[in-house]
């Protein structure tokens, strides 16, 4: 039993509430744990705003991560393998990579908002970019730090392209992928939030939810809204983590 | 028939300005169809490198290797090579990594699945089709590199010391069959080891290698009939007179 891992955490928790009760830690800055499961059951029941329940609010934000990830490994992974395989294209798509990928994300709401107008897409455009590179420069390095004898060993058993794309190629590169994807959706989750705060005004989304809660004093439902978006992180994390152990079983 | 290698050369680097390395000093030598040559010689001499040229992944310096007779088609030519890591595909199976070569060359599934059943099955890897090679000792490990090699029906075998890494019980063990199974499936084999005893007990001939640069040193035609005793008048007789030339050519160096 590794029971030992939560003794901190409910200490902390122990030591909050206390601090609350005895009103040491003021309630409207940072509300007890009760008071912050209180505020997840009126989220989840009543809503912020009322109606717009949190379900739905997650869901939202979850589709626009997806949507956004999926159009980063689409294009970050097909081009990361070219790339990988090819030291010219490299040196061709590397400077504009280098000058790209330091932009945070989230410097790119305003264009974005230009591009796509407020909303789901530009949503989506900003977690793209925060998920695109770490995919992109995590499968480069999966197919550069393949050991080269398995490409020879490839060509002595005469292996065309196709197979050494397939059998070789492919294959080693996939640790490193997942490493990407993990990282990427990891980004693209911590991104959201933030740029739901000004891209989405739907009505829906977690970060749009906190805002609301913010507009109106609630900072029980803030946390509430903050723990949750961590546990979904946390949750996504453990479902590619589970995929990845199926897909390279081998390592 | 067979395989010559003529004026084999190779020196590595020397752009840039740094060190030439000259590794191989015009190696010729020859092996007729079926028959197993063993190249013995100190480590690091370039035995590795003139395997690597036999197989088509490095270009001599100078010199050329012929296939009865003509330049070798690494295409339609098949020249299999056993790597001294094994280099199996860590991400295929024992399966798959035997089916592959058949793969390649556009097998179909079925037939390709029980050609390779039947090698797991004569390699003594029968139950271990679906593990990884992670998952495999290194005796199974490096029959399944032999196997993968084998399938493909290459006229010429590589082996560059399969057996160097595994204790002396599996060695034995490997020793012996990989001589059953060439009796099974006559290719030519260019087998590298710097063991003697090795050399003695599995080949036709013998070919010894200075350090580097490698040049040969001599040759030995092992007249033993076979199957073998290690122990045997005329085996002690050969490897004494390898242990020899080896010899003399380490005390050349000293002075
Ligand atoms: N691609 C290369 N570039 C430069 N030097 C190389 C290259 N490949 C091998 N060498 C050098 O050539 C020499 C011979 O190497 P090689 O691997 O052929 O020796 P070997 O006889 O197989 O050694 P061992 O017994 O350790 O396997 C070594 O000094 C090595 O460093
Ligand atoms: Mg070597």
């Amino acid at each position: 039993m590794k029971w030992d891992r939560y003794i901190l955490p409910l200490a902390l928790i122990l030591v909050w509430e206390g601090l609350s009760l005895i009103r040491v830690i003021p309630s409207h800055l940072l509300p007890s744990p009760i008071n912050i499961l209180l505020g997840l059951r009126d989220l989840m029941v009543i809503g912020m705003p009322p109606g717009y329940l949190l379900p739905y609010h997650a869901l939202h934000s979850l589709y626009r991560v997806a949507l956004g990830f999926a159009f980063a490994a689409l294009l970050g992974i097909p081009l990361g393998l070219l790339m990988g395989g090819s030291p010219r294209l490299r040196r061709i798509v590397n400077p504009v990579i280098e000058v790209i990928r330091p932009i945070p994300p989230l410097a790119w709401i305003p264009i974005a908002i230009l591009w796509f107008g407020i909303g789901m897409k530009s949503a989506a455009f900003i977690i793209f970019l925060g998920a695109f590179f770490p995919i992109l420069l995590n499968t480069v390095s999966g197919v550069v730090s393949i050991n080269p004898i398995y490409f020879e060993a490839a060509r002595t058993l005469n292996a065309k392209p196709k197979h050494i794309f397939f059998k070789v190629l492919l294959p080693g590169a996939t640790p490193s992928i997942f490493v990407g994807m993990r990282i990427g959706v990891g980004i693209g989750w911590m991104t959201l939030v933030a740029a739901e705060f000004t891209g989405v005004k739907s009505g829906y989304g977690l970060g749009y939810m906190i805002m609301t809660a913010r507009d109106i004093q609630r900072p029980d439902e803030i946390l509430a809204g903050m723990l949750i978006i961590g546990l979904i992180g946390v949750l996504i994390n453990g479902v590619l983590r589970a995929y990845e152990s199926r897909v390279v079983r081998w390592q | 028939m067979g395989l010559e290698l003529i004026g084999l050369s190779k020196v590595f680097g020397g752009k840039n300005g740094d060190e030439p390395l000259h590794v191989l000093e015009d190696i010729h030598g020859r092996v007729e169809e079926g028959r197993f040559l063993s190249i013995i010689g100190p480590s690091g001499c370039g035995k590795t490198t003139l395997l690597r040229i036999i197989a088509g992944l490095e270009r001599p310096s100078s010199g050329q290797v012929l296939i009865d007779g003509r330049e070798i088609a690494y295409e339609s030519d098949r020249i299999g090579l056993v790597f001294q890591e094994y280099a199996l595909f860590p991400w295929l199976t024992t399966l798959q990594n035997i089916e592959l070569g058949l793969e390649i060359m556009g097998a179909p599934k079925k037939e390709r699945l029980a050609a390779a059943m039947d090698y797991i099955y004569r390699f003594g890897l029968s139950g271990f089709e679906d593990r990884y090679p992670r998952e495999l000792s290194g005796g199974m490990r490096q029959r399944v590199a032999i196997a993968r090699t084998l399938i493909t029906d290459p006229k010429v075998v590589l082996m560059d010391e399969p057996f160097g890494s595994l204790d002396s019980q599996t060695r034995n063990d490997l020793q012996a069959f990989l001589l059953k199974l060439w009796d099974t499936q006559r290719v030519t084999i260019i087998f590298v080891t710097h063991n003697v005893d090795e050399a003695v007990f599995l080949s036709d001939d013998i070919l010894v290698l200075s350090s580097r640069p490698a040049r040969i040193i001599d040759r030995f035609q092992v007249d033993c009939p076979r199957p073998r005793d290690r122990t045997s008048a005329a085996c002690n007789m050969i490897r004494k007179r390898v242990l020899e030339a080896l010899e003399a050519q380490k005390k050349s160096m000293l002075v």
